[in-house]
């Protein structure tokens, strides 16, 4: 493999910190230049760990990772330079104006003069901070913040641009806008690091998506993959009264292609392959058992449906209802 | 890579510093509170002190014995709350973003200490001003007064490293300030800065030789003086200097501690 098509190449990635807590416990993956990947997991999965780590910010217990080419342990100068980073908090100095906090990153970055002047400018342009160009960046609201938050991890042009949880309260607009620079930016062939908790996101801007769950990677590929993986479609059922939980399932348990049944009031879920065949037969036995049914519907798997799978426990708090 | 590591921590902790000044100089309170403190300090203690203690200094006036005091206590004091500035740019989330950055390590730590020496230098230069203005008098030379501004800067460096580390490992605004006060004010009534040392019981005489504090104080006094007592002078020089490279190798170990927690 070589490095000019692998942006990022992380080998059993671990991080222990103190108390022996495993915030990250043996990930791998890769992810091609100039093609996003999102983070996928929930709070506390370690998504914001494995970012610290690849930004060079923490160090990892073991594992190897590089960047670009560079490892980021053992040359941890050159690999800044190929990476910028929007953390999830904001890394704007609130009492310097906008002008000032995109020229002082710069110069952090060795850069100066009027290239660093026309590259302040032209980023205040593209952001839509002009009006803010002069002025105490407290006086931002939060996405005009998160917007110059963008605009510096830019400044130096990174390889890598890493994106912790970029869109957390922000307003459904300021949000598109940022999915649009995201799309900008791998189009001119940054790579992108989104980590994110909100799905949606996840399967809009992301080329490859890696679920995390408890600091392991426990699912990975592009969203069509992922789905393609789950095997059927989720079938929902509205019953005319909720029926005998022990009913419903000795009906159904013995039917072949059904599974993770689960009933919550009047309705009846389970995951049915393949779809379409399988749904009359669900019917006839539902019939025969004496459960009246008022509606159906079959739907394809979601990337809702393959986060609960992989990561559902937090969500729906069923330990093993969903498996 | 255009400049050479030292080169490079020169350049980066200028940046620093300027952006730490531009900062604290949009920030009118500050301002306010940086200079007019030292002065008020001056006056009051001046007026409530001076008619018992008339005979402190050559000249006999107390506002002259005073001004060397209150030149010590005024760094000590504005660089005991310097570790609020890291804990603020934790808050900020811009310790992090720099330390994503290539900056040196280094020019982070020296970028804060050096905003925190121009400011200190700038309310020593009031403090003096006021002082002469009111009748002190530094008939030792220039020397002794250069000598004596270097040891301002190293007794208010070695305070404000020691309020970063405690800044850098503690994170909380409350801590740097709490124990910051409940080191200095002693550390400042055990010292000479109000009265002179032949007023002092024993053992509080006993304390100020080991003052650091008082060790600044002494070489200010020595500047009023005709006769310089040089000796002494570099004794307290080499102390600090030994004091603030300790308070500064504390801050590179706190500013570690703090990048194996991120």
């Amino acid at each position: 493999m070589s490095f000019d098509s692998l942006a990022i190449d992380v080998k059993d990635l671990t991080k222990i910190y103190p108390g022996a807590v495993r915030a990250v416990d043996g990930v791998s993956f890769t992810v091609q230049s100039g093609t996003v990947f999102g983070l996928l997991g929930p709070n506390g999965a370690g998504k914001s760990t494995i970012i610290k780590i690849l930004t060079t910010l923490s160090r990892p217990g073991g594992g190897s990772v590089r960047v670009a080419g560079v490892d980021v342990v053992a040359e941890p100068g050159p690999a800044r330079r190929m990476i910028g980073c929007v953390a999830q908090q904001s890394g704007v100095d609130p009492i310097a104006t906008g002008r000032e906090n995109l020229t002082l990153q710069g110069r952090l970055y060795g850069l100066g003069g009027r290239r660093l002047r026309t590259q302040v400018d032209d980023l205040l342009e593209r952001f839509g901070l002009s009006e803010y160009a002069d002025r105490p960046a407290r006086a931002c609201n939060g996405g005009m913040r998160r917007r110059l938050d963008v605009a510096m991890g830019l400044v130096h042009e990174p390889h890598v641009l890493f994106l912790d949880e970029p869109t957390t309260g922000l307003d459904p607009e300021t949000r598109k806008e940022l999915w649009a620079e995201i799309f900008g930016m791998a189009a001119v062939g940054i790579t992108v690091v989104l980590s994110t908790h909100y799905l949606e996101e996840a399967e809009e801007l992301a080329d490859t998506l890696g679920i995390l769950d408890r600091g392991k990677l426990v699912a990975m590929g592009t969203p069509a993959e992922l789905k393609r993986e789950m095997h059927g479609d989720a079938l929902r059922v509205e019953l005319v009264e909720p029926p005998g939980e022990a009913r419903v399932r000795s009906a159904l348990s013995c039917l072949e292609g059904v599974c993770d049944i689960v009933v919550a009031g009047s309705g009846l879920s389970a995951r049915i392959d393949p779809g379409t065949a399988t749904a009359p037969v669900v019917l006839a036995a539902l019939e025969s058992a004496g459960v009246r049914v008022v509606s159906l519907t079959l739907s394809p798997p979601t990337i809702d449906d393959v986060y609960s799978r992989h990561a559902g426990r937090l969500l729906c708090g069923m330990p093993e209802a969903r498996r | 890579m255009t400049a050479g590591p030292v080169a490079s921590v020169v350049v980066q902790s200028y940046h620093l510093t300027v952006r730490d000044l531009r900062n604290s100089l949009r920030q009118p309170s500050y301002v306010l509170a940086a200079l007019i403190q030292p002065i008020a300090w001056l006056l009051l203690f001046g007026k409530l002190l001076g008619p018992l203690l008339e005979h402190g200094s050559a000249d006999g006036s107390y506002l002259a014995f005073l001004t060397p005091g209150i030149v010590a206590m005024t760094a000590v004091f504005s660089s005991g709350w310097a570790g609020m500035g890291i804990v603020a740019e934790m808050e900020h989330g811009t310790l992090n973003r720099f330390l994503i950055t290539p900056v040196p390590r280094g020019a982070l730590v020296t970028g804060r200490l050096t905003q925190q020496a121009v400011v200190v230098l700038g309310q020593t230069l009031i403090v003096l001003a006021f002082g002469l203005a009111l009748g002190a008098r530094f008939s030792g030379g220039v020397l002794i007064l250069v000598v004596f501004f270097a040891c301002v800067l190293l007794g208010a460096l070695s305070v404000a490293a020691l309020s970063n580390a405690l800044g850098l490992v503690t994170r909380r605004h409350q801590r740097v300030l709490s124990v910051g006060q409940f080191l200095l004010l002693p550390l400042a009534f055990l010292s000479e800065i109000f009265v002179p040392r032949d007023v002092m019981p024993g053992w509080m005489r006993a304390v100020a030789t080991v003052n650091p504090v008082n060790w600044v104080v002494e070489v200010g006094r020595e500047a009023t003086r005709g006769d310089v007592g040089w000796a002494g002078v570099l004794d307290r020089t080499f102390a600090l200097l030994a004091l603030t490279a300790a308070c500064a190798w504390l801050s590179a170990m706190a500013f570690r501690h703090y990048q194996r927690q991120v």
